[in-house]
């Protein structure tokens, strides 16, 4: 494949009019972290390795911002601080407290970027998974690269 | 005393052009922008309260000029900049027509050393007279990030040096090409706005519609200007009809044809027919050409194929684009029938692998040649890759109505 076609499969289709053709376009992407297995307290952190990794992690954020990329960003608790809630819309709603020993993956927080091209939300999502953790190490946390969906109303024809 | 809202639509129409004639005086688009946007908010502060001054356009001349100055002062080039001043100034009075200098200023704000993401908010808000917001509700981000990538996009044009001139010869062309593909873009975002919902964005689209119109009447012989414009205008008269009160979509053959808007067909086939003989044929030329076929067909069986598929044959040429085979398989399909545009969509697995307008497209080829079963998958295929909403939903309706039948 050449790299103009996968440049192609990677940028939004607009609802390019006529012809259909297609173009690069910024697209949301939703880049979600998930808390470490074992909880924020594992390995062994010292106090400058905590420094390290927030000093790397508020610098990607800064630097979203003055790019006109950062859309949005959150941390959530861990799950001892979240409650989980079932309702089958007849008796009384069914609330579970954390932690859920059940549950082997957890959202720790997410970046909502608005990026020209998904090579780049990658980008951003790498820079994130390499902040450093204990030790000063790069902490290789997988973060999951979501595209956001539209509300647009794209020509299905040509 | 004035009431605000006039004064907020005489500022949006007075903005571009100031900014036009301090940009050319001064030479520098981003501290000008700057210094009109001052010049801006002081007029809407004052005027509704003293009233609008007799000629407000000098009014904020004036007061822009003024800023400029305090920030070229402060910026401590002084004596290098206003050496450059004073060779424009006698030349250059701020006073030449408007329109020269909004279009030397389109030309500016989608200069190719800017990404087109990144042109794009800059015209709106430099050219539209848009403010930030207004952008930033119409791309769906905080006002700050808007604000940041037009801050950005104003120091990249900076630092590539371009200056605040018409380009000539064959510079021009390559420039207009730029201008053009920019409107192009901005016109497509207005028009992939569900309606209803997405009313600021629909907004978009109109705007395309006006500066492509100026930058017609500047060069009203250039063919693909005047055939960007019949696109733009072909498509816009179908928006009406393309998506139901749910902001559901409807296919083309499906649309109420009524509901097009007769206006903006005539004055698109006009255009387009007027612009084709002129000179090399262009891809402006050609899409509007196969937008005129679909605009003027009564219904959806009496629409011109043949003449549509040799139509995307010499685009597909002319641009190489896999995304232009996969529309002439379509209408492959509808002269030989689906088993034609099925063996185009063979050539196209590779170079549009995984894409979803491939499965959609396959899809549909499947569901004419009377395969359900398999046109399900491609359908479900399609849905799953989408990232339209309104796309998706489509999609698994069509799969659907075939599960149903089958059933």
């Amino acid at each position: 494949m050449s790299k103009d076609d996968q440049q192609l499969r990677r940028t939004r289709e607009g609802a390019a009019v006529g012809a259909g053709v297609k173009e690069a376009h910024p697209m949301k992407y939703m880049l979600l972290m998930n808390h470490a297995p074992g909880g924020p307290s594992a390995g062994e952190w010292t106090p400058e390795d905590r420094k390290a990794s927030g000093a790397h992690m508020m610098a990607i954020h800064e630097e979203l911002s003055a790019s006109g990329e950062l859309v949005g960003a959150e941390g959530l608790t861990g799950p001892e601080a979240a409650k989980i809630v079932a309702h089958d819309g007849v008796g009384a709603p069914v609330v579970t407290d954390g932690p859920f020993p059940e549950a082997k993956e957890f959202l720790a927080g997410y970046w909502l970027v608005d990026v020209e091209s998904e090579e780049r939300a990658i980008e951003i999502a790498a820079r994130t998974s390499a902040a450093p953790g204990p030790g000063g190490k790069p902490g290789a946390r997988e973060i999951q690269v979501r595209p956001v969906m539209t509300r647009d109303a794209p020509d299905l024809e040509p | 005393v004035t009431s605000t809202s006039r004064v907020e639509d005489l500022l949006r129409d007075l903005g571009p052009q100031v900014l036009g004639a301090v940009a050319r005086r001064y030479g520098d688009l981003a501290d000008a922008e700057d210094s009109v946007q001052e010049a801006l908010v002081a007029a809407a502060t004052q005027w509704p309260a003293e009233g609008v001054p007799d000629d407000p356009r000098a009014w904020l001349t004036t007061v822009a000029a003024r800023r400029m100055t305090d920030r070229l002062r402060r910026e401590g080039a002084r004596r290098r900049r206003e050496v450059a001043v004073a060779v424009r100034e006698p030349v250059d009075p701020p006073s030449a027509p408007d329109r020269d200098d909004s279009l030397t200023l389109l030309f500016l704000c989608c200069h190719p050393a800017l990404t087109p993401a990144s042109a794009i908010p800059l015209t709106l808000r430099a050219v539209g007279g848009l403010t930030t917001a207004e952008i930033a509700r119409a791309f769906l981000v905080p006002e700050a990030t808007m604000a940041q990538r037009i801050s950005r996009a104003k120091q990249r044009i900076k630092a590539s040096g371009a200056s605040f001139a018409m380009p000539t010869g064959s510079e021009l062309r390559d420039r207009l090409r730029s201008v053009l593909h920019v409107l192009y873009l901005l016109f497509n975002e207005g028009y992939a706005a569900s309606s209803g919902a997405q009313v600021a964005r629909s907004e978009l689209s109109a705007e395309a519609i006006r500066l492509t119109r100026m930058v017609h009447s500047s060069l009203p012989d250039d063919p693909e200007v005047a055939a960007l414009l019949a696109l733009m205008l072909l498509n816009e008269a179908r928006r009406p009809a393309r998506t139901g009160p749910g902001g559901e979509l409807v296919p083309l053959a499906e649309q109420d044809r009524s509901r097009w808007d007769r206006a903006l067909i005539e004055e698109g086939v006009a255009l387009v027919t007027a612009a084709l003989p002129t000179g090399a044929v262009g891809e402006y030329q050609l899409q509007a050409a196969i937008a005129a076929l679909h605009d003027e067909a009564e219904s959806a069986e009496a629409t011109d194929w043949p003449q549509i598929l040799a139509l995307y044959g010499l685009l597909e040429r002319m641009t190489g684009n896999p995304m232009v085979t996969l529309n002439r398989a379509v209408a492959a399909a509808m002269v030989d029938g689906p088993g034609a545009g099925l063996a185009l969509l063979d050539g196209l697995d590779d170079r549009l692998a995984g894409h979803h307008r491939l499965d959609a497209v396959h899809a549909h080829l499947l569901e004419m040649s009377g395969d359900g079963e398999a046109a399900i998958a491609h359908y479900q295929t399609a849905a799953a890759r989408t990232t339209s909403i309104a796309e998706r939903d489509y999609l698994l309706m069509r799969a659907a109505g075939l599960t149903a039948r089958n059933g």
